[in-house]
């Protein structure tokens, strides 16, 4: 009986979507728009100039971060200016598609903001689009968006916590680790031992600890902040292309500025080989300088943004279903894939230490023939 | 696209924050805790090297014990045999000093017997002496008791003188 009435108000649930679904064409096309896993995913694991707590996507709950603008001085506002903006809807090149913008109120006027990128009106007064993209001029954006108070927030975290693991160390001198530091030591330790020792000779190593520390529990602790779906998490900052980028090039001025005769030898007249290799070996030494970082910059890039893509994908399955019972598959997948995350998260901060170690190693490595 | 085009804005406080995150933590983090770390690192090693010496320093001290054990116990072997020693001697001699003067003892009184036995006899004799010369004078006073007797007896010493 239960059964019975269980499942004609599922069957009853699922007729009102579809004819839900069947009427969104017409009637709801505002509301209820058809669901678009990419465009979804996308959205999320973007930048944004506001942090979504909880409500539907327009009009739900947000916190509007701040937009700073450097064009023609400094213009700070809040981002609230573009999201209870003005909203643009414009025919887009393919038949029957329509491309969303807003333009800025108030503070904002003038601007507008496209798939949270802000452009310059033309003259016009509106964003001119050639194909999907706009051509309008942008400003400076030095705003303070989802990633930079993520960004604020991890690099806070990390701070407040290390520093009360000196603190017990400052405290106490030299005794058996306590509380946080207990946890975080072996770790510090690992660090510097398997990490740092392990792959620059060993009078030099000491130098680069700092540095490896830092870009260990920076990495770690950012990952950790995107895996937590709600506020002080949620941003995905170490799958963002950016922060990857600036990671990888300071490794890649470490490894330069630490390059010792031995290295530039290796690179521009590799020894042990003939006269003509060492003029084929140059260009591709040279390559590889750039390389290696690249690597470090997309590994750590992909990894991050594919583990945030997978979960998405997973909740979406209820979305693209229309039925919350098939919760009962997506959220054991979603689970199964944030804890792999847990893992990939301190597994991807270690490697890019590692690598960087192994980098910075290579520079500093004396002769040995 | 723009998912992998870097973004200037992010870069910029990318930039800032992780040099200052950085400057922060190497300063005030990373070198308290690692100085800590490796003072503790010293102290256990430190900690371990003594412990394996004072493990050599037992070792020799005790090899030391064991032979000053072995000389003391030689040392008291060697006075245990010298004072049975001795006192084997000592027995020794006052066995031989008591056979001495125990052979002096019988001797003195031996000698003390013979003289007292002298003594003896010499007083018997003097008191057999007497007793004659009584016993002599009774017969003698016996013999002189009459005229003819004395005269019998006078002639029979007579006699006796002109026999000699």
């Amino acid at each position: 009986m239960q059964h019975l009435s269980k499942l004609s108000f599922f069957m009853r649930k699922v007729a009102v979507l579809l004819a839900f679904v069947g009427m969104s064409g017409f009637s709801f096309a505002n509301e209820e728009k058809e669901f678009n896993v990419s465009e979804m995913i996308m959205h999320h694991i973007k930048d944004a100039h506001e942090w979504h707590l909880f409500g539907p996507e327009h009009g739900g709950t947000s916190i509007y971060l701040p937009i700073i603008l450097m064009d023609n001085g400094l213009k700070t506002f809040s981002s609230k200016h573009f999201y209870h903006g003005e909203a643009v809807e414009v025919a887009g090149k393919e038949q029957g598609s329509t491309l969303h913008y807003v333009k800025g109120v108030g503070p904002a006027a003038g601007y507008a903001m496209y798939h949270e990128e802000i452009y310059k009106l033309n003259e016009a007064g509106e964003l001119h689009f050639d194909g999907e993209h706009p051509h309008n001029a942008t400003p400076l954006d030095f705003s303070i968006t989802k990633n930079v108070m993520s960004l604020l927030m991890g690099a806070l975290l990390v701070l407040v916590i290390m520093f009360s693991v000196a603190k017990f160390y400052r405290k106490n001198g030299a005794v058996a680790p306590k509380g946080l530091a207990k946890f975080f030591e072996p770790i510090i330790v690992m660090v510097r031992d398997d990490i740092a020792k392990a792959n620059i000779n060993e009078h030099k190593y000491e130098k680069y600890v700092p540095y490896l520390l830092t870009i260990f529990f920076f990495i770690w602790f950012n990952n950790m902040l995107g895996l937590v779906p709600f506020l002080p998490g949620g941003a995905n900052l170490t799958g963002n292309i950016t922060v990857t980028l600036f990671l990888a090039v300071c490794t890649l001025l470490v490894t330069l500025f630490s390059g010792n005769k031995n290295y530039w030898g290796h690179i521009f007249w590799m020894p042990g080989v003939p006269v003509p290799m060492k003029f084929f070996m140059m260009p591709i030494e040279i390559i590889g300088i750039f390389t290696k970082p690249f690597a470090l910059m997309i590994r750590l890039f992909a990894n991050i943004t594919a583990g945030h893509i997978i979960v998405l994908a997973l909740i979406s399955i209820i979305f693209v279903n229309k039925s919350p019972y098939w919760a009962g598959l997506s959220v054991p997948m979603a689970l199964f894939i944030s804890i792999l995350e847990v893992l990939v998260a301190f597994l991807q901060g270690f490697l890019f230490a590692m690598l960087s170690a192994l980098f910075i190693g290579a520079a500093v490595e004396e002769a040995h023939h | 696209m723009d998912l992998i085009l870097p973004d200037l804005g992010l870069l910029f406080w990318t930039g800032i924050v992780f040099c200052l995150l950085l400057f922060l933590l190497a300063k005030f983090a990373w070198k308290p805790i690692l100085n800590a770390v490796n003072a503790r690192e010293q102290k256990i090693a430190d900690a371990l090297e003594l412990a394996v010496k004072t493990q050599a320093e037992m070792k020799t001290l005790k090899a030391e014990n064991d032979q000053i054990l072995k000389e003391a116990r030689a040392e008291r072997d060697s006075i245990l045999k010298e004072a049975k020693e001795a006192a084997n001697h000592m027995i020794e001699e006052a066995k031989s000093k008591s056979k001495v003067e125990a052979q002096k003892i019988v001797e003195s009184a031996r000698l003390n017997i013979n003289s007292e036995k002298a003594a003896a006899i010499a007083e018997i004799k003097t008191h057999v002496a007497t007793l004659a010369v009584e016993i002599a004078e009774k017969v003698v006073r016996g013999e002189l008791a009459s005229d003819e007797k004395q005269k019998a007896l006078a002639e029979k010493l007579a006699g006796d003188i002109q026999m000699n």
